[in-house]
């Protein structure tokens, strides 16, 4: 089992969503996020005074996937994620020792 | 023949009354299309009875119309500090502050209003001094419903004192702008009473009172304030500028990032002010009439005209014109033009409302800057600085075709020729600022005593609502 955390552009998760309930996922927790990789941030002005706004709002999928989805799922969101511009976020992925369906305490990949 | 003359005239007076009318004028013009019926009777009489009557009833007809309107604009002002003010500052003000600030303009409503009926309209419109009322009218006594001639001739005395009442509460609670993210809600209470009594009574009375020197009818030094410039804006905002030196700045001001956290609740609340100004300026003509009429479109226009100053103004420096920016400049234009609102015609409106805009922004934006003081919501920098820059240009646009205020004939402003109206003007400006800054200072140092005026380092980090009221604006886990 692996671990999958993806940061993407929100404008960019509706597409990756569909996408991936198209290739047989079922489950996802998101989140939503605030940070920055090498993006720089923008500025905005009230009345006269500047802020830096570096933190930018981003979206954070997390799900545990069977190891024989996993290249699936990662070349679906390299694909619909992408826009091409810096600030498309990062995919992490780490091995799972176990999982546990809390309703019927099924164990291994079948609780997923 | 002299009858049938006298009938023509008596139907033709009765045409002219109100439609509300129209019930009781039925049953007179039958009695009159029937003389039979008045054969015997002293004709003489009949025709005074029917005169008297008459006059009675246009009275009736005139104030029922003005009355209606003035209850309306009390409303309509009431309207602009709760919601519109606590909109307004609400959303300027960080999450941790959003209920205190608000509480600070809602306890004016409450406050203000009975301290206004005990005796601070007394002290304001009481007797005939010449810098504060009397008691004459304590616990309003003698305030009902005929009318106070001195005042609004029209209306029933108690609209006039609850229309007078809504300004009173709005001006205090505009300091709080200044003050806001860190005073204790006990210091507000004290300060606030305190500078009703010693700053807003006597000002209101120099100003609007009978005999006060400052007057436009018979002062010492005639000054034009149609709605409040000197006594409501410029009180407030020099004021609030005391406050905020006094207090300092806020914990963190300016280099860590205070943005505003709701600007639609501040957009709500600023849209909420501009129409409730219609009540303000316009309902300060005192009546249903022309003046209203010109108070009104003159105001929309200033207002407009301000935001469009201070848009282009941002467009030009930032590249971008912000809904923050437009709203403020709405509300600067607002505050310029009242002053003036009863004595210009529509372009100088325009001309006062874009002055403003740019004005304001330059204040707001660069004088802050360079003294550092922290106004948090800019209480000075758009009422103070607004409403001198309006007193001053009222003086040079008043014009005696929209109000002859110093009698038929006479000129009013620079435009009539009178330039020495802008010194008059000043002569209220310096003295306004003069009461506003040594009273606020006094204040200041007794609250201090008393009360305290600043909260703890703690609470102010934790934030008011939570430390001063025990709840919270939003509370997530709801």
């Amino acid at each position: 089992m692996m671990k999958l955390e993806a940061i993407i552009q929100p404008s960019r998760f509706e597409s990756v969503k569909d996408a991936l309930r198209e290739v047989g996922i079922e489950g996802m927790t998101v989140t939503e996020v605030r940070g920055h990789g090498r993006q720089k941030g923008h500025t905005e002005v009230y009345r006269g005074r500047e802020y830096t706004v570096d933190l930018l709002p981003k979206i954070k999928l997390e799900m545990v996937l069977p190891d024989k989805l996993v290249n699936t799922v990662v070349d679906t969101i390299l694909k619909t994620a992408k826009t091409g511009k810096i600030g498309d976020g990062k995919i992490f992925l780490s091995r799972v020792d176990e999982a546990i369906r809390i309703r019927n305490e099924e164990r291994g990949e079948s609780a997923l | 023949m002299k009858r049938a003359v006298l009938s023509c005239c008596f139907a033709m007076g009765l045409l002219l009354l109100a439609p509300s009318l129209l019930a009781q004028q039925a049953p007179a013009a039958s009695s009159l299309a029937s003389p039979s019926t008045a054969q015997k009777s002293d004709v003489s009489k009949e025709v005074n009875d029917k005169l008297a009557q008459l006059d009675q009833r246009v009275t009736a007809a005139q104030s029922a119309g003005d009355n209606a309107w003035m209850l309306v604009s009390a409303a309509l002002v009431l309207m602009m500090t709760g919601p519109g003010l606590a909109l307004f500052y609400g959303g300027l003000v960080r999450r941790k502050n959003t209920l205190a600030i608000m509480m600070q303009s809602f306890a004016m409503m409450g406050l203000i209003s009975v301290l206004w009926a005990l005796v601070g309209y007394s002290l304001a419109f009481g007797g005939s001094g010449p810098v504060i009322g009397d008691f004459s009218h304590a616990f309003l006594r003698g305030v009902g419903v005929d009318p106070n001639p001195d005042y609004a001739g029209t209306v029933p005395h108690l609209t006039f004192m609850i229309y007078q009442m809504m300004f009173a509460v709005i001006t205090p609670a505009l300091i709080t702008g200044a003050t806001a993210e860190r005073m204790k809600f006990s210091g507000t209470v004290l300060f606030m009473t305190l500078w009703f009594f010693l700053v807003y009574a006597p000002l209101a009375h120099m100003v609007w009172g009978k005999g006060g020197f400052l007057n436009a009818s018979g002062g010492r030094f005639p000054c034009l304030d149609f709605a409040g410039g000197t006594v409501v804006h410029i009180s407030s905002g020099v004021s609030a500028l005391v406050c905020a030196l006094y207090m300092g700045k806020r914990i963190g001001f300016p280099k860590q990032p205070m943005p505003p956290h709701s600007l639609v609740l501040s957009f709500i609340g600023a849209c909420l002010l501009w129409v409730g100004w219609f009540g303000f300026n316009a309902g300060s003509a005192l009546a249903a009439n022309g003046l209203a009429s010109s108070a009104f479109v003159a105001t929309h226009l200033g207002a407009a005209a301000a935001a469009i100053g201070w848009s282009l103004a941002e467009w030009f420096k930032n590249g971008k014109a912000s809904a923050l920016g437009a709203i403020s400049g709405a509300v600067a234009g607002l505050v310029a033009i009242t002053p003036a609102a009863g004595f210009v015609r529509p372009m100088p409106a325009l001309v006062i409302g874009l002055s403003a805009g740019l004005f304001c922004y330059f204040m707001v934006t660069r004088v802050k800057a360079l003294f550092g003081y922290d106004d948090a919501l800019d209480a000075f920098g758009v009422h103070g600085a607004g409403g001198t820059i309006g007193a001053l240009l009222t003086g040079a646009f008043a014009k005696e075709i929209v109000n002859p205020i110093f009698g038929p004939g006479k000129p009013v402003g620079g435009l009539d020729g009178h330039w020495s109206q802008v010194g008059n003007q000043l002569a209220g400006v310096l003295i306004a600022w003069g009461l506003a800054l040594v009273g606020t200072i006094v204040i200041l140092k007794i609250t201090d005593l008393v009360t305290g005026f600043r909260t703890s380092e703690d609470h102010e980090v934790e934030g008011l609502d939570v430390t001063q009221h025990g709840e919270e604006a939003y509370y997530l886990e709801s």
